[in-house]
């Protein structure tokens, strides 16, 4: 499913540090490798503060790694020119969670479509209005939309907005950070739809950031399980579910409330909270919360092991000593 | 305990945001009230509490709150229902500390306010009530300043805080959509064991179907300031009348529901 030709974009170990007062330093992504692949959906879900941010804003090269290589088709990224960042940018756009805020709130429509080619020479002016009513065409918007302001528009219509305005520059990957979080279920569903449908005709590289498992879930070929900067786990999409194995997946799939429910079944909550950045445990990341702690888990780190298809965890418990009775229950072969 | 009869609020001379509006709740009930932004669920609870925004004011119906109706009551009435008898978490309840004050002066004002109680025995009921929402070192919380906390530790405070005076009514207006799933999952475990220790009514207005469903006896569903569903929990779940609610239903993201991708 993942042959390496397609890979397009590579991350490599990379580590991004922050220095923080009192000679400390804040580590946000430690150790990360991830590949994007043509056409396939990478999910990245974890919680608030675990560095999915920075790590796309590093892939994006909005910020610098502290060590480590990203590679675009091969090539290293991370130590080019300002000028050739600027131009590497054309293959590689953002979405935001809050496009109001990334919009000039002076422009009109027309402008803001059209500005991202106008930056890079590809559009001549008289071209601009045929152009950008394609674009309002591809996000399923009406033409009369062209020389509205953005504070006229619902969220889901400016979402869209923000999708054609990234998809103008016909880019290979396609970065959603919580694209969809600030909208209404409704609306949400259908920015997705309009976002598996582009990605089907454009072949597009999509990173999905999100912190709602199940959504992750229903449109990634491939999920990322972050926790305290480390990746914990890297699954199938349609495996998410039934194969996750790392006891911190297993506690976000528990907390999921769903609709259909039963009222009387206890939901399973992890207690404690995330340690702080600052000083990471030595161990694993997860150890003060993990119900299945044992000894190795708070000297050693675990590192990710391939334990299936596509499908790797970072846990000491996983494929240890199945004769252990309460190992056995935590994760049923 | 509290009725709601025909409610309309109207904002300044636009048409109404909310309109006839009813529900009666009993003791130890929890309603949830779902709908998209915009549809009025908060308008519902801060009617409920005397506290619309500015320009808002009840045109038709009425709120009677343990057969006394409190739509006329005066500040001094309201004074002393608010924070003993009713009360009200918000979203970010650390947004309603004062940021430059540790917890425990805040707390031990707010129950000296509402009580005849010396400050030591203020302090210690404060630190009781904090423990009893599974916060750790209660005596630890109230030295520290509310940045100090993590948001799921303010939003604890904040519901000890609301739950103090053991209120009849208790009004929460999306106290968990600015958390992490996880603590998410904590907080509404809390919520449903302080109702069943101190039989305390609920009114949860929340966008998200699934914690809304999970805690509900009742559920309502809005629209557009209309109430288009309203029944028991699994009434509206399973056997819902109006296509609103269905569509909303579907689009719930769900584990083992719909993949757009293969």
């Amino acid at each position: 499913m993942f042959h390496d030709s397609e890979v397009i974009l590579e991350a490599k170990h990379i580590i991004k540090q922050f220095p923080a007062p009192g000679k400390k330093v804040l580590t946000a992504c430690n150790d990360i490798s991830l590949n994007i692949c043509k056409g396939k959906t990478l999910g990245i879900v974890g919680e608030s503060g675990c560095g999915k941010s920075t790590l796309v804003r590093m892939l994006i090269q909005m910020d610098e790694p502290t060590s480590g290589e990203i590679l675009y088709h091969g090539r290293d990224i991370v130590h080019l020119t300002e000028k050739e960042k600027w131009l590497n940018r054309q293959h590689m756009q953002m979405i935001f969670q809050d496009p109001l805020a990334s919009f000039h709130p002076k422009m009109k429509v027309v402008d803001i479509l059209t500005e991202p080619l106008m930056n890079f020479g590809r559009l001549s002016k008289n071209n601009r209005e045929a152009k950008a009513k394609e674009l309002l065409r591809m996000v399923e918007l009406p033409e009369d939309f062209l020389y509205r302001y953005p504070h006229s528009m619902s969220g889901g219509q400016r979402q869209r907005i923000g999708i054609a305005k990234a998809l103008s520059l016909e880019p290979e990957i396609l970065i959603c950070d919580e694209a969809t979080s600030a909208l209404d279920v409704s609306i949400q569903k259908t920015i997705i739809e309009l976002l598996v449908k582009i990605q089907k005709e454009k072949n597009i590289g999509i990173v999905f950031i999100c912190h709602d498992i199940a959504l992750v879930k229903s449109l990634s070929h491939q999920v990322a399980v972050m926790y305290l900067g480390h990746i914990v786990e890297v699954v199938p999409g349609d495996q998410l579910s039934s194969q996750g194995t790392h006891p911190y997946t297993k506690a976000l799939l528990g907390a999921l409330f769903s609709v259909h429910m039963n009222q009387k079944e206890r939901i399973q909550c992890i207690g404690g909270e995330v340690p702080s950045p600052l000083d990471i445990p030595k161990g694993c990341p997860f150890q003060n919360r993990c119900l299945y702690c044992g000894e190795i888990c708070r000297i050693q780190k675990p590192v990710l092991k391939v334990i299936g298809e596509g499908h790797k965890v970072a846990c000491h418990m996983v494929g240890a000593d199945k004769n252990d009775e309460s190992r056995r229950e935590a994760f049923p072969s | 305990m509290l009725e709601i009869k025909d409610l309309t609020v109207q904002y300044g001379i636009e048409a109404p945001v909310m309109e006839d509006f009813n529900l009666s709740m009993k003791r130890g009930e929890i309603i949830s009230i779902v709908g998209e932004s915009g549809s009025g669920k908060t308008t519902v609870i801060r009617a409920v509490l005397g506290a619309l925004p500015h320009g808002g004011r009840v045109v038709s119906g009425d709120v009677l709150f343990q057969g006394k109706s409190i739509l006329d009551n005066s500040l001094e009435e309201w004074r002393r229902l608010r924070g003993t008898e009713m009360s009200m978490i918000f979203q970010d309840c650390g947004g309603t500390l004062n940021p430059i004050r540790k917890i425990g002066g805040q707390y031990v004002e707010y129950i000296r306010t509402h009580s005849r109680m010396s400050k030591w025995d203020a302090w210690k009921k404060a630190v009781e009530m904090l423990e009893n929402m599974g916060l750790p070192a209660g005596e630890n919380i109230m030295e520290c300043y509310p940045h100090q906390l993590s948001g799921g530790m303010r939003q604890r405070v904040g519901i000890a805080m609301a739950m103090t005076f053991q209120p009849q009514l208790l009004l929460a207006d999306e106290p968990t959509s600015a958390l992490d799933v996880t603590t998410q999952a904590q907080i509404v475990q809390q919520m449903i064991e302080l109702r069943d220790k101190y039989d305390t009514g609920i009114i949860l207005v929340t966008h998200n179907l699934g914690v809304a469903s999970y805690m509900a006896d009742q559920l309502i569903v809005m629209h557009e300031g209309k109430v288009v569903d309203h029944g028991s929990r699994d009434e509206v779940m399973y056997h819902a009348t109006s296509d609103y609610t269905k569509k909303l239903l579907q689009s719930v993201p769900e584990l083992e529901g719909e993949r757009f991708v293969s």
